[in-house]
């Protein structure tokens, strides 16, 4: 796993209005025929941003010039269906360092908090009206202050304390991952083996 | 002692250490690794420079990826090549058992772990694929990781979780005629919705679920995904153990007598606590059908694809760009609605009772001149008990080809794709955007309403052809 440490972002926002996004989308199956993690942001949400033809689909936001930043935005349950990790190498190696959302799918998730995308979660409410921001004022910043797990929107001053598993919180913030921990505990691990089969 | 549910009893018992306020370490008893999820986790495993802790606890198989065609030929598509070979160099590597292409005990990762008796009542089992809730159905903690986890699982045989909460789902009553197990998940994803088991794991429950076959659980727990749960699981009974007693695997261990008498106490005590509880009547679901594009989208199949206003009106937007890429329209029925394409197999639908409810519809039928047909068995063993039963011959005579084990059109990664814009009805588990290829549509149904389109050319209500 790529060792990343996620601090405080500020940024511009790319917006995917949309609910129930599947990491079929994100990345397709026909993608995922690779055996390294690199290169998957070249085919990230590759059927909506391209038509049959290969052309890109100026209407999709990816793909809109006024759209920028590290940070996507989207409807509830995002990352929902397939576990493919490759969702969220495709997500990060596009260019973002963060998604925010009011409902994440549990894989995906956990897969991101694994490769130090961090999911925000927001209420409806809050990505309603950051949406509509966004949409209007494309040039609209945010700020997501990990340590303090604070959301805001830097122009409406509009913000929000956003939840983390403080365990995943100091991962990030220090770029550790949960092999080197476990890698850690070894002993712990050969303790449980031997315990479970003296019981058998 | 205080009253414990079936998953806190599995949970409790593989908890190796408990971080303060944070997930848990949780002992894994049995990982699957297939093509597509596990190359970057070996290769993790080379960077670090470590071996993988406990080899003889994981079991490879290439699945997700291959023809289900000419299988002893190479692999045309040279990336696919490429990743079932470095499977079979990675395996061989580290000391793993392997079920290449032509072995006899090769399929669909979640469908020859039970058959072969690798998934058995009261373990641990995880696989980089999210359908693995289907080995849930032997009394099991069974769900999908990531790539990242499955280089933790290789490396520690452990991963971090935190324990998700208890939601408990009672199917009572008795099935109509032509409704299977599948109907009966579809109406009930279709109800909670694609998302209202998210955060949860599952317990099945009820007169319903006891009196379903082996078969006919798996294809329930493996769809828990689709409601957002990371997994379902089924308390072993007496048809757990019948099953089990079958697999040479399981009756050749020597301490088989114990392991019967413990996984007879696998189960809920009565009175555990569950966060969520849901209770279903399986007596009034009527053969299901999906119209847009997640399985949440489903309705009876002779039922009417909801009207805008009664949908929320913040999904409005999303729910007419599902209908639009499906070229449906609210308010129109399915029934009757041409097909192009059907599709059985799948970790959901490619069993051998799936096959002989396909076969036992279509026969005496012909296969409709309009419709392609992609039958896939669920593994080599499927395929060879279905020609051994006769349901091989019972296909070709309808019209049908009997095809070679694999995922298949289910997410469409080998050649078995559905053109853009056609029709497929399919006994897999995701009707999602270009799942089964780029632009198709996909309408999820059981393998009996698959083959009264097979034979009709047409979305057909079975149970008009069962009379």
């Amino acid at each position: 796993m790529p060792k990343v440490k996620f601090d405080v972002l500020e940024s511009t926002c790319v917006p995917l209005p949309f609910e129930n996004v599947d990491t079929d989308q994100i990345i397709p199956a026909r993608f995922l025929s690779a055996t390294s993690r690199e290169g998957f942001g070249d085919n990230l949400f590759r059927d909506w941003r391209f038509d049959k033809s290969g052309d890109r689909n100026m209407e999709f936001s990816l793909n809109n010039p006024d759209y920028r930043g590290e940070i996507l935005v989207t409807g509830k349950n995002f990352g929902c269906g397939s576990s493919r990790e490759h969702a969220i190498w495709a997500v990060y190696d596009y260019g973002f360092r963060a998604v925010v959302s009011s409902f994440f799918a549990d894989i995906f998730k956990n897969n991101a908090l694994n490769n130090g995308l961090l999911p925000v979660v927001i209420s409806d409410k809050l990505l309603k009206n950051l949406l509509h921001l966004v949409h209007n004022k494309p040039d609209t910043r945010v700020r997501i202050d990990l340590h303090e797990q604070l959301f805001a929107i830097l122009p409406s001053g509009e913000h929000a304390r956003f939840e983390i598993n403080p365990y995943k919180k100091e991962c990030l913030i220090k770029g550790l991952d949960d092999i080197d921990y476990l890698l850690g505990i070894q002993n712990l691990i050969k303790d449980y083996e031997n315990r479970i089969n003296a019981l058998k | 002692m205080e009253a414990k549910t079936l998953f806190d009893k599995i949970w409790d018992d593989h908890v190796v250490h408990s971080i303060e306020g944070g997930p848990d370490v949780l002992y894994i008893d049995q990982h699957f690794i297939h093509e597509v999820t596990s190359p970057q986790a070996f290769n993790g495993l080379r960077e670090r420079g470590i071996p993988v802790f406990r080899p003889q606890q994981t079991i490879a198989t290439a699945d997700h990826n291959i023809p289900t065609k000419d299988q002893d030929l190479p692999i045309k598509d040279e990336l696919s090549k490429k990743q079932v070979e470095q499977l079979a160099e990675n395996c061989n590597q580290y000391g793993i058992v392997f079920f290449g292409l032509n072995h006899p005990d090769n399929g669909i990762v979640h469908v020859v772990g039970p058959e072969l008796g690798y998934t058995r009542p009261g373990m641990t089992i995880v696989c980089g694929d999210s359908h693995t809730s289907t080995h849930g159905a032997f009394g099991t903690i069974a769900f999908g990781i990531g790539t990242s986890e499955v280089e933790m699982v290789l490396a520690t045989q452990c991963i971090l979780q935190t324990k998700p909460g208890k939601m408990q789902i009672t199917v009572n009553g008795s099935l109509q005629k032509g409704v299977t197990s599948k109907d009966i998940i579809m109406y009930i994803i279709s109800r909670i919705s694609n998302s209202g088991a998210t955060g949860y794991f599952i317990e099945y429950t009820g007169s319903a679920i006891r009196e379903m076959s082996m078969e006919a659980r798996m294809t329930i727990c493996n769809m828990s995904i689709e409601m957002g749960a990371r997994g379902g699981l089924i308390a072993p009974d007496e048809t757990t153990f019948e099953y089990l007693n079958k697999i040479p695997l399981i009756t050749g261990n020597p301490n088989i007598n114990n392991s019967f008498k413990k996984w007879q106490n696998i189960s809920s005590d009565p009175d555990a606590k569950f966060d969520k509880k849901f209770k279903f009547d399986a007596s009034f679901v009527k053969p299901m059908i999906t119209y847009g594009t997640h399985p949440g989208m489903g309705m009876t199949i002779d039922d009417t694809i909801p009207l805008a206003e009664e949908i929320n009106s913040e999904s409005t937007g999303s729910y007419l760009k599902s209908l639009d890429y499906m070229g449906f329209k609210p308010g129109m029925k399915v029934l009757g609605h041409p097909v192009d394409y059907v599709f059985v197999g799948s970790c959901t639908n490619g069993r051998i009772e799936d096959l002989r409810e396909f076969a036992r519809l279509v026969k005496g039928r012909r296969r409709a001149s309009n419709v392609t047909v992609l039958i896939v068995p669920g593994s080599k063993r499927v395929e060879q008990q279905a020609i051994e039963e006769g349901l091989a011959a019972i296909l070709n005579e309808a019209g049908f080809e009997l095809r070679q084990p694999g995922c298949s059109s289910c997410l469409a990664m080998n050649e078995d794709k559905i053109p853009a814009g056609k029709y497929a009805v399919s006994t897999s588990n995701r009707n999602f955007e270009g799942r089964q290829g780029p632009g198709a549509r996909t309408l999820l149904a059981s393998p009996l309403t698959a083959a009264a389109a097979a034979v009709t050319g047409r979305i057909t209500d079975p149970r008009d052809l069962l009379r």
